[in-house]
């Protein structure tokens, strides 16, 4: 039995999370880390999510908290999120909340005020090996959610529990009828928590303003004009606003010039990406090793070999944004990453 | 589907957060029991049902008039302080606007939500709103209210007892100022926090309007009263059947209403031995703390603050991870101003007073009442400096 600090985001994963963690037999706390002002367009952290928690956190048994991060939270997610966006990077905001806020202030918070463990409705798992902890994709590959959690350590594993990581979604949520949660059919949360439905183009214009520039072809040729790079991502395809005959793609974002460079399809395959930030989980394995290299959340894993710094892969891939998570596994298990340059 | 009610009995608590809310007293129950029951009928009925009803009401209106130094036609029962605040402010910036008075509002920054929001509201609606400033002691800034009080004032909010220090605010001073600069404008006081330490009639004497909520004085929740001097003109904020001089339309609560009144009543009756008794509490659990724990600090001015309050500053800790170890421990503070989420903000108290961020968020409130006892102070005095060790033990450790 350990003594539990058990994040509950008003969700369905979490609530149950926190139900799985009270039948394990353990002494759990429920706390709903309060990010972002509540108010406004975004139902993030809104009072009905909290409302939420603390009826499930009751229904449990449990005592309930709320710490308010978002101070923390605008500093450490939010502006760097806007930065990346208008220096023509793809930052991955969920994966800098979960290393600064859920395993930076709240893991600390626990450790302080005498926890043993945090836990989260995170959909991934993490076993004991001879070696030390392990973490590993969830039991549902649709639900996986390892990717945004390749920076936690060996040190960070071993005080973290990921009760719902053992079952599918659709467990989950037969388990959270069965046991009357409140939280049973709530939707599954999209998106970037804290952009409003304007949307993250109006989110990042409100704060920085756009800084409109000219669209051009691999060649150099200007097809159209932008009203700012923050509304484009290396990759993208749609809303690109230059009628020309095949697809395009955004296969580049210049901020220097404000340029947005589009191209075919093919124009965007690369045989490696560099990455920085490395993070491993238990040291960085020889040079050469064979992995698997995620670069979306609910993407595919490709072959790879990791040498230095560079993710050279198997069969040319699409470009992966800069500022994206190139996560790294070997089978279901996650060795580390970092960030695509 | 809902299950029971389930009601969560707990080891031994020391209940330290009465300036939130009191348990009700004993009379306050006894007085409210028929209405919850055998005397139902609505009071403007003209039945003998009804007239029980009305009758109890009146008495009640009559009594809290006296207790609080105003006339019965004087008093407009609510649903408690929040109310009060905003009938009495943005009641008396419409009715300035509706006689062609003034536009102006002013309020200190240390005044509760209730009146901050309700003149938040009326700068949106085009009126010209002034937050003063406190000082580092939580009295606000006479000063900077001089300088914004003018003749196109039409109110001036500025509250008996700030809830999070305890600090008494000058509010003689505050009246003279308004007669001085703005003759017509009319001063409202939240009064919320000042029964159970003060006569409430003497902020009636120096202010137009006076609020106070049933439940920070062993009454019930949801019921309040709000004085207006010689029936001063007020826009209501509900309107409908002409209740309450047509300033509140809605039935009234008379269990409340009557319990209020019967919880008023004890509150004066015993206030001076209530309140000699609360300070020896809260005197020996200030100075325990202030000598076990170093460098904690007295927040607010030490010889003008109520008896119940002492607000502490803890530096190095985060209220929030000590509210959550002393809530373990059977020990129940405060912090900040809990909003609906129950997130802690920064206090915008202190932030008002000009307190550094760090020192306001290390911030803590303990408030006794006529509960309290000493084993509370006991058990407070054992769990709080150890808490606040292991707090800055982690920190240091971690550093």
């Amino acid at each position: 039995m350990a003594r539990v600090l058990v994040a509950m985001s008003g969700g369905v994963d979490s609530s149950v999370a926190a139900a799985l963690l009270v039948e394990a037999g353990h002494d759990v706390t429920g706390v709903t880390l309060k990010l972002w002002g509540g108010e406004g367009e975004s139902r993030c952290c809104s009072v009905v999510d909290v409302e939420d928690a603390r009826r499930v956190a009751a229904q449990l048994d449990i005592p309930h908290y709320v710490f308010n991060f978002a101070d923390e939270f605008e500093r450490r997610v939010v502006a760097p999120y806007v930065d990346a966006y208008s220096e023509g990077r793809t930052p991955n905001p969920c994966v800098e909340c979960n290393r600064t806020m859920k395993w930076g202030r709240l893991l600390e918070r626990a450790v302080e005020t005498g926890f043993d463990r945090i836990a989260t409705g995170h959909h991934a798992r993490i076993v004991e090996t001879p070696d030390g902890h392990a973490l590993l994709r969830g039991r549902d590959p649709e639900k996986d959610q390892s990717y945004v959690l390749y920076m936690l350590g060996r040190s960070e594993l071993s005080r973290t529990l990921l009760p719902v990581g053992a079952l599918t979604k659709q467990q989950v949520r037969s388990r959270a009828k069965r046991l009357g949660l409140r939280t049973a059919d709530k939707s599954d949360s999209q998106d970037t928590c804290f952009v409003s439905r304007a949307g993250r183009s109006a989110f990042i214009a409100a704060r920085v303003g756009s800084i409109p520039g000219p669209i051009v072809d691999t060649t150099g040729t200007v097809l159209g004009k932008h009203g700012g790079i923050h509304e484009f991502t290396v990759g993208q395809r749609r809303g690109l606003g230059v009628a020309v005959g095949e697809r395009r793609y955004v296969v580049e974002v210049d901020a220097e010039t404000a340029t947005v460079t589009v191209g075919e399809c093919g124009s965007l395959l690369r045989d490696e990406v560099r990455i920085s930030d490395l993070d491993f989980v238990a040291g960085r394995p020889v040079d050469g090793a064979r992995v698997l290299a995620q670069m979306r959340a609910h993407g595919a894993a490709v072959p790879a070999r990791l040498e230095r710094d560079l993710v050279r892969f198997d069969s040319p891939q699409p470009r992966v944004a800069p500022g994206q998570v190139v996560a790294l596994y070997d089978g279901d298990r996650v060795i580390g990453g970092g960030v695509a340059a | 589907m809902p299950g029971p009610i389930v009601v969560v009995t707990m080891g031994p608590v020391a209940y330290l957060d009465h300036a939130a809310s009191t348990p009700m007293r004993a009379e306050a129950v006894e007085a409210m029991r028929p209405f919850l029951s055998d005397v139902f009928a609505n009071p403007s009925g003209s039945h003998s049902a009804a007239r029980a009803a009305k009758t109890a009401l009146e008495e009640a209106r009559e009594d809290v008039a006296s207790l609080m130094g105003a006339r019965p036609g004087e008093v407009v029962f609510t649903a408690g302080g929040s109310e009060g605040d905003n009938l009495a402010v943005k009641g008396a910036a419409w009715a300035a606007r509706d006689s062609g008075g003034g536009d102006g509002v002013v309020v200190s920054g240390i005044e509760h939500k209730a009146v901050l929001g309700a003149a938040e509201r009326l700068e949106r609606q085009g009126y010209r709103v002034a937050v003063v400033a406190a000082d580092i002691d939580g009295a606000v800034d006479l000063d900077a209210l001089a300088a914004v009080i003018d003749e196109r004032t039409a109110v001036v909010s500025v509250m008996t007892v700030n809830n999070e220090t305890g600090v008494i605010q000058p509010l003689d001073a505050v009246a003279r100022l308004v007669r001085e600069h703005a003759p017509r404008a009319l001063l409202h006081t939240d009064a919320v926090q000042a029964p159970q330490w003060i006569d409430v009639a003497e902020a009636t004497a120096a202010a137009d309007l006076v609020a106070i909520s049933g439940h920070k004085f062993g009454g019930p929740k949801g019921v309040g009263a709000l004085v207006h001097r010689d029936e001063c003109a007020l826009v209501p904020l509900v309107e409908g059947g002409g209740h309450e001089s047509g300033l509140r339309a809605g039935t009234q609560n008379v269990a409340g209403i009557v319990a209020l009144a019967a919880a008023l009543r004890v509150t004066h009756e015993r206030r001076a031995e209530e309140t000699e008794r609360i300070a020896s509490l809260r005197d020996r659990l200030e100075q325990g703390l202030t000598s076990s724990i170093p460098d904690a600090i007295v927040n607010g001015d030490v010889h003008h603050r109520v008896q119940g309050i002492t607000h502490l500053a803890f530096p190095g800790v985060e209220a929030e991870a000590l509210l959550l170890l002393l809530d373990r421990e059977g020990v129940c503070a405060a912090s900040g101003s809990a909003c609906s989420s129950g997130a802690v903000d920064p206090s915008h108290v202190l932030v008002a007073m000009g307190m550094p961020r760090d020192r306001a968020l290390a911030s803590i409130r303990l408030s006794l009442g006529y509960a309290s006892n000493a084993s509370d102070v006991e058990r407070a005095l054992e769990v709080i400096p150890r808490a606040v060790g292991s707090l800055r033990g982690a920190r240091t450790i971690g550093a």
